[in-house]
């Protein structure tokens, strides 16, 4: 579903990513984990190119995405990012926010749009919220409803970014059951993420990162609870006493 | 020219002739009469209506109402031209807007009302008739002056707009195009509000400056209107009416600014306790 070869982005002198291949099947659930500074954001928003990479190519269904010919406006509705920050419209409601794509994007009739919005929105279980305006949502609320908004395109990956490292404690466990949902439908998601709890228990393969390069990779269990490498010892160590 | 007919020249020295004359003479009297006399002189005051409303302050308002809607256009275009990442849009704009900001308002309105009619040899009123000749100089002079600051706060805006709604919109799919429209400008338009306000009092004040042009009876705006009163009855009072006319209007949106900026203040504060995890550092 997503390949990735030999990618290497740097800022000026910062060598950020520093040759990673990657390759993640349909319906995978792959967690990358890693210090800050490791470069797994930077390999996310490289696949849909928020980032621009230095050298190397990414391939997400068939379409090769660093192709400076690439239609990215296209490609980019198949992939569903999803941020730290929720990055929701603050000038919309909710539902605003559920059907700005599909209306400008696919140009579908607002009333569809909305149905299809509230349709995303009761997935992650906030239905009652569709006329809200994002400033009266919790961040956990606000997160569910960024999930949905990046679902409204239909895409065929999921890409989330450290999404619940904003959130209070104890609005982390809604987000995450959000996700694991997901991931139970079938999606294929490439999750950025320091819960390592969630990433043993819902991810397929566990991607640790560091210094631009992938150190380990294996099945989830194994690596979080087994890991070879010394370098992903000491940080599951650091991680686990935190 | 038109600036003779308005009686610039001959009757400001009668006028200050006349301003010292009086001056001395209530110095030598009674200092409070001779004030409220020279300042606040009740019968010259109604001499001065309706004249005052049907026409001064009509025409400031008018200049106002089509230069500020103009300009906000204008400036709009100036300011993605700044922002545009192709030098054919960039260039042209910045120079555009580098160089009225850096002429005297006054000059800017002079080049256009007075300096292209003489050098290309046509007469504003030519282009569309008196009412063209009233109006169009003046709008237009205005309109440009006030773009090129105009275009620097909406880029302002534009800029404080946080790149991750950008990042949100493209990831969805969004071209850059409508990523603007949709995301980028109406936000950034709810942050200008409070300066666009303070730009239209600023706006509604420069109107003054067309004066300089000189005009047709009843295309006057408050400051010459009141002028020509002063001139011809050697006395301060139509100042103060033409003053106090700029700030019933000026006034209000000054405190509109105030009012709005405190809103603004307070806005993501009342969000912030609506979810208390939205603020939240990473």
């Amino acid at each position: 579903m997503i390949s990735i070869r030999n990618l290497t982005k740097s800022f000026g002198t910062n060598h950020v990513l520093r040759g990673i291949d990657l390759d993640i099947a349909e319906k995978e659930v792959v967690c990358v984990i890693g210090p800050s500074g490791s470069g797994k954001s930077t390999l996310l928003r490289c696949v849909n190119r928020l980032e621009e990479p230095t050298s190397g190519t990414i391939t997400v269904d068939g379409i090769v995405v660093t192709d400076p010919k690439c239609d990215l406006d296209r490609v980019r509705t198949s992939m569903g990012m999803v941020f730290q920050q929720f990055n929701l419209f603050p000038h919309k409601s909710v539902l605003g926010n559920l059907t700005m794509a599909p209306m400008n994007v696919r140009k579908v009739p607002r009333g569809d749009a909305e149905a299809w919005g509230k349709a995303m929105l009761e997935q992650v279980g906030l239905s009652e919220k569709v006329n809200a305006m994002p400033s009266q949502l919790s961040g956990g609320q606000q997160q569910r409803v960024a999930i949905a908004r990046a679902l409204t395109m239909n895409p065929r990956v999921m890409l989330f970014d450290e999404a619940t490292s904003a959130l209070d404690p104890e609005l982390v466990g809604e987000v995450l059951q959000v996700m694991r949902n997901l991931a139970g439908d079938g999606m294929t998601m490439m999750v950025v993420t320091h819960e390592m709890g969630f990433a043993r228990e819902v991810a397929d393969r566990v991607v640790f990162m560091d210094g631009g390069v992938i150190v380990e990779q294996g099945p989830a269990q194994q690596m979080i609870d087994n890991p070879q490498e010394e370098r992903t010892q000491a940080f599951l160590s650091r991680s686990r006493t935190r | 020219m038109r600036l003779v007919r308005t009686g610039y020249g001959s009757n400001r020295m009668s006028y200050s002739a006349l301003i010292v004359g009086n001056f001395t003479g209530n110095f030598m009297g009674n200092v409070v009469g001779g004030i409220s006399d020279q300042f606040f002189d009740v019968k010259i005051l109604r001499d001065m209506m309706p004249g005052l409303l049907t026409e001064a302050v009509k025409n400031t308002v008018i200049y106002t109402a089509v230069a500020f809607p103009m300009s906000m256009i204008f400036g709009l275009l100036l300011a993605l031209g700044r922002l545009s990442k192709r030098r054919i849009f960039r260039w042209p704009a910045s120079m555009f807007v580098d160089v009225i900001r850096g002429l005297p308002a006054l000059l800017t309105i002079l080049i256009i009302g007075l300096a292209l009619p003489i050098a290309f040899e046509f007469r504003w009123s030519s282009v569309g008739g008196r009412f063209a000749e009233q109006y169009l100089p003046q709008c237009l002079s205005l309109s440009l002056v006030m773009a090129a600051y105009m275009a620097e706060t909406i880029r302002a805006g534009i800029q404080a707009v946080p790149n991750g709604q950008i990042e949100a919109a493209r990831s969805l799919g969004m071209s850059s195009r409508s990523t603007m429209r949709k995301v980028v400008l109406p936000q950034a338009f709810r942050i200008i509000i409070p300066p666009l306000t303070n730009e239209l009092a600023a706006l509604f004040k420069d109107t003054s400056l067309l004066a300089i042009l000189g005009t047709f009876d009843g295309g006057r705006e408050l400051l010459q209107y009141a002028r020509g009163f002063a001139n011809s009855r050697a006395n301060s009072t139509p100042f103060v009416a033409a003053g106090l006319g700029y700030l019933a209007i000026t006034l209000p949106l000054l405190r509109a600014v105030a009012a709005l900026e405190n809103r603004t203040r307070r806005g993501p504060k009342a969000a912030n306790t609506a979810a208390p995890a939205a603020g939240a550092p990473a």
